[in-house]
């Protein structure tokens, strides 16, 4: 049984997914519970494979029993692991914490609404545990029109439009990255990754793979909300049902930038990558500036929401560029970033939900005063912020020092403005905030009524997630030395 | 030197953050006071308990996490950390003293707030004196700036908004712009952030290279206040008094003027220094602070601005004396974080009371307060001797050592900069004293020569720190040892 | 003539795929009526389903069944009398993917058109404006 284990990750959500759908027409309570078991499931089976791949190494996992390169085979090494165990995580904490909120929005729908909460799960696991080009394309796929759905059930009257234009993009990246595969498909005539690598080296100076490597390099970057092709991500992510928005923020772009790391890492090998160095040069200055355009879009939005999307387009920039930079520590870096940045936008987005439920609307004037009245979700908030401001000792600060250092070690002093800039921008983004929470008096016009007297937090249910993300973010932070070391470094082993 | 593993350092910095949930959950103020008290009690106890054994040369250690390879997050006790925990410490025990005071006497809102955070702001300055390594150090550098944030901004009004907008730009802009690259370049360099008496950046750069390096640690720890990054400091002065006498007199500036110390003397070391005459240019930038603070402290007609632009004078002797790099200079500018706390503490303490049991905040109106509050303004004379220089206050002391420290460094020109910044402390400390006892009121009301002095809760801690000044310049001992042991 | 028989007579199906691509970019982002671009996505995606296919050919080959007729093979088989049917496979997987993201569209415009009585981008815009 256990050898099924990466098979099981995928296929539990799966059928979950499946049976809480049908459940939905039987009996409507059972859904939620339904839903938290598939997830806990998929959150062990994701403990378990990160133990086992830290005593024993990489393994692979053959479906259907097919060797590959003939059949599909899963492969599971230290990053992937640690990728898979954010993924579920995430998940499944936020599905705790919103559970209340999407019965509340979805009581009609909720069926159809778990359901595509586990098939985008489904989804993002299969893309990180795969190691098959075209199966991660299908994953892939499956992640995102479930994505565009749960975007467009928002409330809003925007939200099916900008849920319309990410279909757009989304899809010309995918088509993108599926013609790029077809390409390597005709030159080695494979599609599992180790494969390909192995096949790959000969063929480097044709102009073939190298238009397979920019194919799904751009298509990727679409995806993953990149510079200068970020504009779907704002819109879709503003109007996204909370509990959708605070699931597919952290996630979506962050495995796209591990799709990234692996097609740079495991399928093109860094010699081939790193060989034109303007290039890279050219990439990581694009990354410099999707940072500090993201954090200056950030500072000019008034919806406290659209702030963080943007301040989305930053992170995506740092590990990108951390990734482009061409040494190990920057590529840790970058890696620990995604981790990072997952749980730190889980843990602002679940905030600003919660504080969305009491107020309504979101902007930032809205907050004044808000400390008095919701003292622990705006803990929370302040938690995630200073993590993405990056002051030790939570997480965001040392995924930053990897960054800096690796851009020392690279001689990339431009990142490493860029770095500090945005790092500054955003302290300003969040004590404007923070200051209008802790001065001033509860704001009534935003929510139509007046405040009654004493704290008047959300649930326990909302809460004691967000306050266990937000120890998680400490002690992340205090053990990224661990994680970097004992993890990430020997999945990084003859790499660089 | 030996090492010595302990778990009292990590004590020292945990007991007033475990006193933060008792305080929040404290059911009457007493409760809360009396926890607080009990916390800088508690802290002052275990600082004192390992004094014995930082004398006779031994460091205490404890390592707590290896974030970083090559730089754990690690307390160390030596002497030099042991002198300013010490002094905060022991003063913090006689503020929240004076702060149950000044809040009841003002009926300020959200006390429990205030004490919690005041709390969390002692464990940070205990962190950064027990630094291991400039990682440490920084971890609890910004923590204090974090923590400070609510106190700075207590009154919640426009003005605290203004100011600690300011605050935080000053002091979160220098710390992530200046201060992390350099820290960064630092561990490039060496692949270590240790704090070693020889230095650990020897022979691992240029010349430039490092005097960069270095002028970003300078102005990146502004809470040292050293010019231009100076504006923070007098914006400060919006919080309430017990606020500005334990922080930035003593707390928050002292770190500053510790991280910047430690810096030199045990990042890049003296030899470094001298090769490169990084010394010299540094004791010229805290020279441009000395003088310039002092003048523009002549202009000021609030008492608590006056203060603060005093402070900003002071704290750059301390950098002054140690970029000297000459044994009496260095040991006068450490000793200078005593006396200096205990004399400025006074005078702030004075301020406040005066603003307690006169409203009165601007010199030109307390002319004649010596009238109803002697024993306030007999101990701000007492502050101001120390501050100036003058026995039988302990300022003379570390002046007289910073003195001696310029003659031993053979540089004149630090003489006469230390000589006219006296001459210009008293220029803007006596006159004050002379009103307040020589003059009459100036509104012309019937001065009926009441003493009305400030509450007991708040008069007792002037008294103590004001007899502890002139205590320092009898008994010095405890301090010299320490500075003297600092460099071994 | 050389490089006129080369590279596009011999290449047709590369080029032929390249203006399909085209066609449909040009409708996703220039038409104004949101069916027109989605439309222009579908195209988009069956320009590169085509390409996928025509790399499975080759010359003289036959479609890759093997005749039994309830004999069983006892030979090896050629794989250059077969056409490729890898390519087949992985693009009937595109379609349905393709197909599906078509029908979350079609449900997105219905939505729209419910919302704001139009299918044209510019008065959507505008009416967004408006509100």
């Amino acid at each position: 049984m256990s050898e099924n284990y990466p098979a099981l990750l995928v296929i539990v959500p799966l059928l979950s997914a499946f049976a809480i759908y049908a459940c939905s027409w039987l009996h409507k309570k059972s859904c939620l519970p339904l839903a938290i078991t598939g997830l806990s499931i998929s959150f062990l089976i994701s403990i378990g494979l990160l133990i086992k791949v830290l005593h024993r190494g990489p393994f692979s996992y053959h479906l259907g029993g097919w060797t590959p390169p003939w059949g599909i085979a899963y492969e599971l090494d230290q990053i992937n692991a640690l990728v898979l165990l954010a993924v579920t995580t995430v998940a499944l904490v936020n599905l705790i914490a919103t559970g209340k909120e999407i019965e509340r929005l979805f009581a009609d729908r909720k069926g159809a609404f778990y359901a595509l909460y586990l098939l985008f799960v489904v989804g993002l696991l299969g893309i990180v545990v795969t190691g098959d080009l075209f199966n991660l394309y299908v994953l892939l796929e499956i992640a995102s029109i479930t994505g565009y759905s749960l975007i467009a059930m928002g409330e809003s009257a925007r939200a099916p439009i900008s849920s319309l234009n990410y279909v757009f993009m989304g899809t010309i990246g995918a088509c993108f990255y599926l013609l790029g595969v077809g390409y390597m498909y005709i030159m080695t005539g494979s599609l599992n990754m180790a494969d390909v690598r192995g096949l790959l080296p000969p063929l480097y100076h044709s102009s073939a793979i190298l238009a397979a490597f920019i194919f799904c390099l751009v298509g990727v970057m679409i995806k993953m909300g990149f510079f200068p092709l970020h504009f779907w991500l704002p819109n879709a992510y503003t109007y996204a049902p909370s509990p959708a928005a605070s699931l597919i923020a952290p996630l979506m772009t962050k495995v796209m930038a591990y799709v990234m790391i692996r097609l740079m890492v495991s399928v093109f090998s860094p010699s081939f990558v790193f060989s034109s160095i303007s290039a890279s040069r050219g990439i990581v200055w694009l990354a410099c500036l999707a940072i500090i355009i993201g954090a200056v879009m950030a500072l000019s939005q008034r919806d406290i929401r659209r702030m963080l999307t943007y301040i989305i387009v930053s992170e995506i920039g740092y590990i990108v560029g951390g990734a482009w930079l061409g040494n190990a520590t920057a590529m840790s870096g970058a890696i620990l970033h995604i981790l990072n940045d997952a749980l730190m936008t889980l843990c602002v987005f679940l905030a600003v939900g919660a504080v969305s439920r009491k107020l309504g609307r979101l902007y930032i004037e809205d907050l004044a005063g808000l400390f008095k009245k919701m003292p622990f979700t705006m803990a929370g908030f302040v938690a995630g912020g200073i993590s993405i401001i990056g002051v030790p000792p939570t997480c965001g600060f040392f995924s930053k020092w990897y960054l800096i250092l690796g851009a020392i070690e690279a001689n990339n002093y431009g990142f490493v403005a860029a770095l500090i800039i945005s790092s500054l921008i955003n302290v300003a983004l969040f004590f404007r905030i923070i200051e209008t929470a802790f001065m001033g008096n509860p704001h009534t016009a935003a929510i139509g009524h007046e405040w009654t007297s004493g704290i008047q937090e959300v649930s326990l249910t909302t809460l004691v997630p967000l306050l266990v993300v937000t120890t998680g973010l400490v002690i992340l932070g205090i053990f990224s030395g661990v994680v970097v070391t004992q993890v990430i470094r020997p999945g990084l082993t003859g790499v660089f | 030197m030996a090492s010595q593993y302990s778990l009292l350092p990590l004590f020292a910095v945990l007991t007033s953050l475990c006193a933060v949930p008792f305080i929040i959950f404290a059911r009457s103020p007493n409760t809360r006071e009396a926890v607080s008290f009990l916390a800088a009690g508690l802290k002052f106890a275990i600082v004192l308990s390992m004094l014995p054994a930082v004398l006779e040369g031994q460091k205490l250690v404890f390592t707590i996490v290896e974030v970083i390879p090559g730089a754990p997050l690690q307390l160390r006790v030596d002497a030099f950390g042991m002198l300013f925990a010490l002094v905060s410490s022991s003063l913090w025990i006689l503020t929240t003293a004076y702060s149950i005071g000044y809040m009841r006497g003002l009926s300020e809102h959200a006390q429990t707030r205030y004490f919690c955070f005041f709390a969390l702001a002692l464990s940070a300055t205990i962190g950064v004196a027990f630094s291991a390594n400039l990682l440490t150090l920084y971890l609890f550098y910004e923590m204090l700036s974090l923590a400070t944030y609510p106190l700075v901004t207590h009154h919640q009004d426009e003005d605290a908004r203004i100011s600690g907008r300011k605050y935080l730009t000053y002091i979160l802009g220098t710390s992530i712009g200046l201060v992390l690259p350099a820290m960064v370049y630092v561990y490039h360099l060496t692949g270590n952030l240790e704090f070693s008496v020889f230095g650990v950046l020897a022979h691992k750069a240029s010349g430039p290279v490092l005097a960069a390096v270095l002028f970003c640690f300078i102005f990146g720890f502004a809470k040292a206040a050293i010019m231009p990054f100076h504006a923070w400091l007098p914006a400060a002065m919006v919080a309430p008094t017990p606020v500005s006498a334990l922080l930035h007199a003593v707390a928050v500036v002292k770190v500053g003027v510790f991280s910047i110390a430690r810096i030199l003397l045990f990042t890049f070391g003296i030899r470094l220094l001298e090769s490169f005459h990084l010394g010299t240019l540094v004791a010229y930038t805290a020279s441009f602070t000395i003088i310039v603070a002092s003048l523009i402290a002549l202009s000021q007609d609030e008492l608590k601005r006056r203060l603060a632009f005093s402070t900003i004078s002071q704290l750059s002797y301390i950098v002054l004396g140690v970029s000297l790099l000459t044994p009496k200079g260095i040991c006068g500018g450490l000793i200078h974080i005593a006396m200096h706390a205990f004399g400025k503490i006074t005078l702030f303490f004075c301020a406040g009371a005066i603003f307690v049991a006169t409203g009165k905040k601007y010199i030109s109106e307390m002319a004649g307060i010596g009238r109803t509050m002697p024993v306030t303004m007999l101990c701000f004379f007492f502050g101001a001797l120390s501050v100036i220089g003058l026995p039988p206050c302990g300022g003379f002391i570390s002046k007289w050592y910073l003195a001696l420290g310029t003659l031993q460094s053979q540089q004149m020109v630090f003489l006469i900069v230390l000589l006219s910044s006296s001459l210009l402390n008293a220029m803007y400390f006596l006159p004050i004293v002379y009103h307040a006892f020589f003059m009459g009121t100036v509104s012309g009301e019937a001065s009926e020569n009441l003493i009305r002095e400030a509450p007991t809760w708040c008069l007792v801690p002037i008294v103590a720190t004001a007899l502890g000044s002139i205590l320092l310049f009898f008994f010095p001992g405890i301090f010299l040892r320490l500075a003297a042991l600092a460099l071994q | 003539m050389e490089f006129f028989l080369t590279h596009l007579v011999a290449k047709y199906n590369f080029w032929l795929y390249i203006i399909l691509m085209m066609i449909g970019l040009y409708a996703m982002i220039a038409k104004n009526n949101l069916i027109k671009k989605l439309v222009g996505m579908n195209i988009f995606q069956t320009a590169i389903i085509l390409f996928y296919v025509s790399i499975g050919s080759k010359k003289g080959a036959t479609i890759p069944i093997i005749e039994h007729s309830g004999k069983t093979v006892g030979h090896a088989l050629d794989p250059a009398h077969y056409v490729n049917p890898l390519p087949h496979v992985l693009m009937l997987t595109a379609i349905v993917v393709s197909v599906s993201t078509f029908g979350v569209a079609l449900a997105l415009a219905v939505k729209i058109y419910q919302r704001y009585k139009t299918l044209e981008e510019d008065e959507i815009l505008t009416r967004i404006r408006e509100s």
